[in-house]
């Protein structure tokens, strides 16, 4: 009844026994995450037409060093939330495997015989930093919510544009994401061991419940926000170089 | 009733070969049960690890078609009925024979955790807030399939220098213990090197019991670990406030 | 022979469950030597799947609740057949022994004023069970698991025990061979405790992992020991029963505890009809016997079982109260629980009999020898009641550790084993590798699992169990020629050569006990005598080596003492 071959030994890049298409989601998320820091970096670089009325590309706010800087004012944000993303629970995942191939996907080999110290040397231990850029994160959660505020404040008075919308929309997903993170979690009650029912600690143990409930969708917050905020930039940077004009519901 | 093929390694370390099978395929019918099905027809000195046969053990871990997986939980109807199915043993621990591999060194790792150290003397209440968070990680039922798939040991051989999943799962379950008095912080950080988790989440993918092992496990222990080496806030902190 | 390597411990402990390892702690806080071994990896011992509680009256949910009430529950599910003494025991110390495992790092559900939280059950007057979702046996071996991991003694996984040796009357050793390498080890020691479950495989449908092959009842009947009341076989009422695959599956008690309701085809609930007071609650034995009864009577469902439901209640409750119910059944049955009923029928579970033991010390009538939790006879009776072996474990565990460190404390001295028996017995499990024709092991096993499920199952009759004792015969001839392939490196043919052996001396005592007990009493139903008979139910069945024959003897139940017996007579 048995017949006979030989094993294959699985090594190197991309050895496995999987025959799924394990391949599919690095390279979606190496595209998806491509696309962005080239729209992103060209955006930046612009310097100009972040601003069309009431609105404020979110790449550009708050605006700082207008009179100062001589560089594209975006550089005096920009470094925060890529800080935030780039060393994100979610997104070290995602670039690990999608870049660095390490691993490409589960039980799939990678290049053979490489160095590998995760996060424990220089440059990835600076992950463990993820806090600091989340203040900052929160900090500019503030400045986009009052943009989107402003959006509905236009010269002729109040009212609703597709631009209000984006930008709302934009600090919501934001705030989703924002206020999953991990290291919020951690701080709100994850690193308390007893929550103390009926004690001091009932409030955190209801605020981590509410972290924990966006934390479960941080994936999906973060690819979400991160098409959103590019949009809004793309949105307000053509109708500031007027190629679009600003659909007004209200 | 259709029929399958199946594609068993066979073998030790030293010499090991792959043997098909021609197997029935009945309703509900799982891998392990073509596997006991081979055992008692063809091959009876087949040598695979199992007990409960419920996904409670987890004993029977084996790779399928490449995946990581309980036998015992793997319908043989969730997969192409024209291909060949191919059952290896799990990869990142030594095969003793077939599809048996020795797991011994999960259990040397595990005498190196602080054990639970409760206080002395009676012990007050506890709450269901409280037991949520552990009770996840206590579902663990060791299949160690986390182990297997992850690639600090699956690839990077850091068996010395590395606990994994399975043994973060149990730190944290005593970490996050509310009675637990003890911490396990320094070893997370020195001898379990936690930082050599980049959280890829393999682990969380193939845990049978669902736990999500890195968000709920791995990222808490390491905010722990920040907290306490990583954080000049905090360190500042706790001189002023003496803790 | 060739060589082997030779242990030595003060107790040598059998079953690495929650007995074993209960003992195991128990023994070592005593400060002896204390050695485990067990056939499988540590923390994969049966136990791991035990679903809906232990049952303990702490009174957290009831207040009424009391040891008395609760040993008046066993014994009244046991239908009086039990030992009293060691259902008083077991009643009174079982709440120490789950605060114990509480200090020892367990986490059981809370109320939510933070004590244990504990559920209905079949048979249980008061709500008795704490749990942890349906999957307290995991929670109970992985505590002691790790207490014995923490104490540090040694635990000699995959090994399995063959043959105990004597010195003199008593008990000095165990031959057992590494399934990995298939090389012998001997182990001596002063005391050794059996805790290496029931017999489930020796039945085709059943909750049991192939490890329950009655490896103490076989080495501890030919060490001569003596076995009791082992026609009482528990058929728990509902295993799954759909798809082939894994049929004989259990669906916790818990799922009835909960409010889950059992219903046949024509969507009555039938246990109206069998006892209308306790319902799905019941005893499983009734339970068991009404499942069989319906579908017997055509009112079954599609697969020969009956339908049990949950859905009727709110369904994140049914996926928070019953978690791995409710993948086990989507993943191997597809089936949702929350808006699906499921379909179960009875299958094989647990042994109330066992080896006949001390009821304060668990000792057995071979000094030195002790066994604990389904190893032992005598707790449960003629029928178990659920909850109730997860305390047994821990309360007998925890005294056979006690009582055979102390033995071992006693007789000090040093135990001898004659080299040649342990060359026979060598030879004895490694003959089938000398045969080069012969059926295989599997082709008996099969053989054995299907008319001990067709004969001695849950409906008997004197025909059927007298033609099974005459295949049990054939069989254990077959065993002697029986053939194995292949190497001594763990290779399952040749251990499931030797397991049978021990499973037809657990299947010929059931069947010979059986015949023997002209009445239904318990998970013990003889169709040709339905009527219970008060008159048996003054005798226990002991059954012993006699020569090469089974011997089955009557012996008188231990009288309780007045002051128990006015605790039945007040409820009267």
């Amino acid at each position: 009844m048995a017949n006979t071959v030989r094993a294959l030994e699985e090594r190197g890049l991309g050895a496995t026994q999987r025959r799924d298409a394990w391949w599919l989601q690095p390279v979606a998320v190496a595209a998806g995450l491509g696309a962005f820091v080239i729209y992103s970096t060209w955006a930046a670089l612009q310097g100009n037409n972040y601003e069309w009325g009431p609105y404020l590309s979110p790449f550009y706010s708050p605006l700082l060093g207008k009179d100062w800087w001589p560089f594209s004012p975006a550089f005096l944000i920009l470094w925060a939330p890529a800080g935030f993303r780039a060393t994100c629970y979610y997104y070290r995942k995602a670039y690990y495997r999608a870049f660095f191939a390490d691993p490409p996907a589960c039980a799939v080999g990678e290049i053979a015989e490489h160095r590998y110290c995760g996060e424990t040397k220089f440059p990835f231990i600076l992950q463990n930093m993820h806090r600091f850029f989340f203040y900052v994160a929160l900090l500019l959660l503030v400045f986009l919510w009052h943009d989107a505020y402003k959006s509905f404040f236009f010269e002729n008075g109040i009212g609703i544009g597709l631009g209000s919308l984006v930008l709302t929309a934009n600090a919501s997903l934001l705030s989703f994401y924002t206020l999953g993170c991990h290291s919020l979690r951690h701080f709100v009650g994850g690193k308390l061991d007893t929550f103390q029912v009926g004690g001091n600690c009932t409030m955190r143990h209801s605020c981590w419940k509410g972290v924990t409930r966006l934390n479960e969708h941080h994936m999906l917050w973060a690819w979400c926000s991160l098409v959103m905020v590019g949009f809004a930039d793309f949105y307000v940077r053509m109708l500031a170089s007027g190629i679009f004009t600003d659909l007004r519901l209200l | 009733m259709s029929e399958m093929v199946i594609r068993v390694s066979h073998g030790t370390t030293e010499k090991m070969e792959e043997k098909t099978y021609k197997v029935p395929v009945g309703p509900g019918m799982v891998v392990l049960d073509a596997i006991h099905y081979i055992q008692s027809h063809f091959a009876p000195d087949l040598a695979v690890r199992w007990n409960c046969k419920a996904a409670k053990c987890g004993s029977c871990s084996a790779e399928v078609n490449g995946k990581p997986k309980l036998m015992c939980k793997s319908r043989m109807d969730a997969y192409d009925q024209n291909e060949e199915l191919v059952v290896h043993p799990i990869k990142t621990f030594p095969r003793i024979k077939d599809l048996v591999t020795d797991v011994s060194w999960n259990y040397r790792v595990n005498k190196t955790i602080t054990p639970f150290t409760p206080p002395k003397g009676n012990f007050g209440k506890m709450y269901q807030a409280d037991m949520d968070r552990v009770q996840e990680f206590r579902k663990c039922i060791e299949c160690f399939l986390c182990q297997s798939v992850c690639h600090v040991l699956r690839n990077h051989e850091k068996h010395e220098e590395f606990a994994g999943p399975r043994f973060f799962v149990r730190i944290a379950s005593l970490e996050m213990h509310p009675l637990d008095e003890a911490s396990r912080i320094k070893f997370l950080k020195e001898e379990g090197g936690l930082g050599y988790c980049n959280i890829t989440k393999c682990c969380s993918e193939v845990c049978p019991e669902d736990i999500h092992i890195t968000d709920n496990a791995i990222i808490p222990l390491k905010e722990r670990v920040v907290d306490e080496y990583y954080d000049p806030v905090q360190k500042i902190f706790r001189i002023f406030s003496g803790k | 022979m060739e060589s082997y390597e030779t242990h030595e411990h003060d107790v040598l402990v059998i079953g690495a469950g929650g007995a074993g390892l209960r003992a195991a702690i128990e023994a070592a806080s005593q400060g002896v030597s204390v050695g485990v071994v067990c056939k499988s990896l540590l923390g994969k011992a049966h136990t791991v799947m035990a679903e809906g509680g232990v049952a303990a009256a702490m009174a957290n949910v009831d207040k009424s609740d009391n040891w008395q009430t609760h040993f008046k529950d066993t014994m009244a599910g046991g239908k009086m057949l039990n030992n009293w003494r060691m259902a008083q025991i077991h009643a009174q110390q079982a709440p120490d022994r789950i605060h114990e495992l509480e200090q020892w790092g367990a986490l059981f559900d809370r109320t939510p004023t933070g004590d244990i939280l504990q559920r209905a059950f079949g048979g249980h007057t008061c709500k008795r069970l704490c749990h942890v979702g349906d999957r307290t046996g995991l929670e109970l071996i992985r505590t002691l698991q790790d207490r014995v991991v923490q104490i540090g003694m040694p635990v000699y996984m995959e090994c399995t025990a063959t043959h105990l040796f004597k010195d003199g009357g008593r008990i000095a050793g165990v031959l057992a061979y590494w399934r990995e390498t298939g090389k012998f080890v001997l182990y001596k020691a002063k005391a050794i405790i059996l805790a290496t479950g029931g017999t489930g495989k020796a039945f085709v449908i059943t909750s049991n992992s192939w490890e329950y092959t009655g490896d103490g009842f076989g080495m501890a009947y030919q060490a001569g020991a003596q076995l009791m009341d082992m026609e009482f076989v528990q058929f728990h009422p509902t295993g799954m029963v759909w798809p082939p695959g894994v049929r004989g599956i259990l669906v916790t008690e818990a799922v009835r505890g909960e409010g889950g309701q059992l219903k046949n085809s024509k969507g009555e609930r039938f246990m109206e009809r069998y006892d209308p007071k306790r319902m799905e609650l019941s005893t499983r034995d009734q339970v068991a016997r009404a499942i069989y009864t319906e579908v017997k009577e055509g009112r079954g469902s599609p697969h020969g079982g009956v339908f049990l439901s949950v859905t009727h209640l709110n369904a994140e409750a049914v996926k928070k109260k019953l978690p791995s119910m409710y993948h086990q059944l989507k993943d191997f049955a597809d089936v949702d629980i929350t808006k699906e009923p499921m379909e179960v029928g009875p299958t094989t579970h647990y042994i109330m009999g066992g080896i006949r033991v001390e009821a304060e010390t668990t000792a057995s009538t071979v000094p030195g020898l002790y066994a604990a939790g389904e190893t032992a006879a005598g707790m449960h009776g003629a029928n178990r009641l659920g909850g109730n072996s997860l305390s047994d474990l821990l309360v007998f565990g925890r005294l056979s550790g006690h009582h055979a460190a102390q033995f071992a404390k006693q007789n000090s001295g040093a135990v001898k084993i004659n080299e040649d028996e342990v060359r026979r017995a060598a030879q004895e499990v490694l003959a089938p590798f000398d045969r080069t024709s012969g059926p295989t092991p599997y082709e008996l096993h099969e053989k054995l699992q299907e008319f001990m499920q067709a004969k001695v199952g849950i409906m008997r009759i004197e025909s059927d169990i007298k033609e099974a004792l005459v295949e049990i015969q054939d069989l254990k001839k077959k065993l002697t020629t029986v053939r194995v392939s292949g190497s001594r490196m763990f290779n399952p043919g040749w251990h499931l050569a030797y397991d049978l052996k021990n499973l037809l001396t657990s299947a010929e005592a059931i069947a010979r006990a059986a015949l023997m007990r002209q009445e239904s009493r318990g998970a013990h139903t003889r169709l040709d005598h339905p009527k219970t008979d008060p008159e048996w139910g003054k005798v226990n069945h002991v059954i012993s080596k006699d020569g090469d024959a089974m011997k089955v003897a009557q012996s008188p139940l231990p009288q309780m003492p007045d002051e128990l017996k006015k605790l039945f007579e007040e409820t009267k």
